[in-house]
């Protein structure tokens, strides 16, 4: 079956258009190509490929240490947490302890990733929609969260900062007033968010009731994260399998039973001030010590099969490597979240109409790039 | 009934509209809120921080004299290619030949600023520059020799 070959009109009067690649709702090359049967959707195909960079088969031929600075560009708004989830993967292998105040300031910098990641798809859910002002009040408190990332890790997306053991350098001696600041500017800034975007009434109506997906749907099609917790689905990897000293923190997992998108809206304001109160706990409790574990020059792991899973703002990422004793892996591959939440857009946008794919695209918060890989 | 309801939802949505408008409007008056930085107006007073990875440079002392080895560790530890050093044989003054290097080849269109190649450096020879502004016209402007030239080793560095 071609792509471009095939009859505009197929047997069953059915309209066929190409949504994307380039287009300003897909966030990304994504290529969709949907059937309409007037202005209602009867099937959708994803094409993939388009940003395809081959990161598995390259970190192959990388050492443990330096395949970790790839993955933040899978999914570039929570690149911290990729590189975490690599990381602790290859802690498992060397069973090497990382210090306390390794985890907490991991932690901290993961939740502040997750509440920048978030803010970002608020503002972008906003302008999916038609409202473009939610795009730049979402763009400001996402700056300051930026600065922090700068000044401690020196990169503002693609930190690079965890690496086996620990993180590369102390944090800042001005990050703990900075996400102090942040955090104050943040918690004032949540009930503009509420005002200006959840109770407007075309907002409300474009998102109540579209894009439904059952739990048992949304657990068969493999969603995690906001997408699946929306549906009811309990998936939250902190919580469910807890890594770097979760289990001793206070937060709840956030759980809607609507299913549709603005269910999935509602999982995620509620998720970022979850991740505020997380740092809270934290921010004043940073364990005192090394930052990093003392390991080896080259890191070779032993004879066997290692996976880890981690929480990113998107869902679950899983890190599978399977390794020959070599000073590189002989095999990586990711369970990325996106991919997974991507095959369910089928089921949730098939009886809707096109004008409401949109909204649904934006709920289910793609990034193309952890797609493709 | 039927009618109260008709005019209570658009009460409602009149209302749920001029609230976030209302929002609009704050910010729309109150200028002194905004908190863009007019980027390329504010070059002479902008400042990034500190650990900001921009590009790869070579520190020089006031003799001309840098820290680098030529030990290759940084090009190891790259994971793109992007460090090429080029060796040769140096002639002490006491008769005995020493390896230095000739050229530091940095590429910074490879570069991806991961900071591997300075925890690599055991003689901190390369640390990350703020500069960022690396935007040219022609891509072969991008390969950089690190190196001054005529620039030699510091004393004592090993």
């Amino acid at each position: 079956m071609s792509l471009l070959g095939e009859d505009i009109v197929t047997e069953d009067g059915e309209f066929v258009i190409n949504i994307g690649p380039q287009h300003p709702s897909t966030h990304g090359v994504l290529h969709l190509k949907v059937w309409l049967d007037g202005e209602t959707i009867k099937r959708i195909q994803p094409h993939l490929g388009y940003i395809h960079r081959s990161i598995e088969k390259m970190s192959e031929s990388l050492s443990y240490r330096n395949f970790i600075y790839a993955t933040s560009r899978m999914d570039y708004l929570s690149a911290h947490i990729n590189n975490q989830a690599c990381a602790l993967c290859v802690e498992k292998g060397l069973q090497v302890e990382v210090p306390e105040r390794a985890k907490a300031i991991r932690i901290l910098m993961a939740e502040l990733t997750r509440l920048s990641s978030h803010q970002l798809w608020w503002g972008c859910t906003g302008l999916d929609l038609g409202a473009v002002t939610p795009f730049f009040y979402a763009f400001r408190e996402r700056e300051s969260i930026m600065a922090i990332m700068e000044e401690t890790c020196g990169a503002r997306l693609t930190q690079n900062y965890c690496v086996p053991g620990g993180v590369m350098y102390d944090i800042h001696p001005n990050f703990r007033n900075r996400v102090k600041d942040t955090l104050k500017q943040i918690r004032s800034k949540f009930n503009e968010y509420e005002e200006i975007l959840t109770g407007n009434v075309i907002f409300e109506q474009r998102t109540k009731g579209v894009g439904y997906i059952s739990a048992e749907d949304a657990i068969s099609f493999g969603c995690t994260g906001p997408t699946a917790r929306g549906s009811g689905v309990s998936c939250d990897v902190r919580k469910l399998f807890p890594y770097d000293g979760y289990e001793k923190l206070q937060f709840k997992e956030i759980l809607e039973q609507g299913g549709d998108c603005y269910a999935r809206y509602m999982v995620r304001m509620a998720e970022m001030k979850q991740s505020v109160f997380i740092i809270e706990q934290l921010i004043d409790n940073i364990p005192e010590g090394e930052f990093q574990a003392k390991t080896k020059m080259v890191l070779k792991l032993p004879k066997g099969e290692f996976y880890q899973r981690v929480e990113t703002a998107r869902g679950e990422l899983g890190v599978y490597i399977v390794s020959d004793g070599a000073a590189s892996p002989y095999r990586i591959k990711y369970r990325s979240p996106n991919f997974s939440n991507l095959s369910a857009l089928e089921r949730m946008a098939t009886g809707t109409k096109i004008g409401d794919l949109v909204a649904i695209m934006s709920t289910i918060d793609l990034v193309i790039p952890d797609v493709d890989r | 009934m039927f009618l109260k309801e008709y005019f209570g939802s658009i009460y409602r949505s009149a209302r749920s509209l001029l609230k976030g408008m209302k929002l609009t409007g704050y910010y729309f008056t109150h200028p002194k809120e905004i908190q863009t930085e007019e980027y390329p107006d504010n070059r002479a007073t902008l400042t990034m921080f500190d650990r900001f990875k921009g590009e790869v440079t070579m520190p020089h002392n006031e003799n001309n004299e840098h820290r680098c080895t030529g030990c290759q560790a940084c090009e190891i530890a790259c994971p793109n290619g992007t460090i090429k050093i080029i060796t040769k044989q140096e002639l002490q003054p006491d008769g005995k030949k020493k390896k230095a290097i000739d050229t530091f080849v940095y590429h910074l269109e490879l570069c991806t600023m991961c900071n591997m190649c300075v925890l690599a450096c055991p003689s901190d020879a390369i640390v990350m520059g703020q500069s960022f502004e690396h935007s040219v016209y022609d891509k072969r402007q991008l390969k950089k020799v690190l190196n001054q030239p005529g620039s030699k080793i510091m004393e004592g560095v090993e």
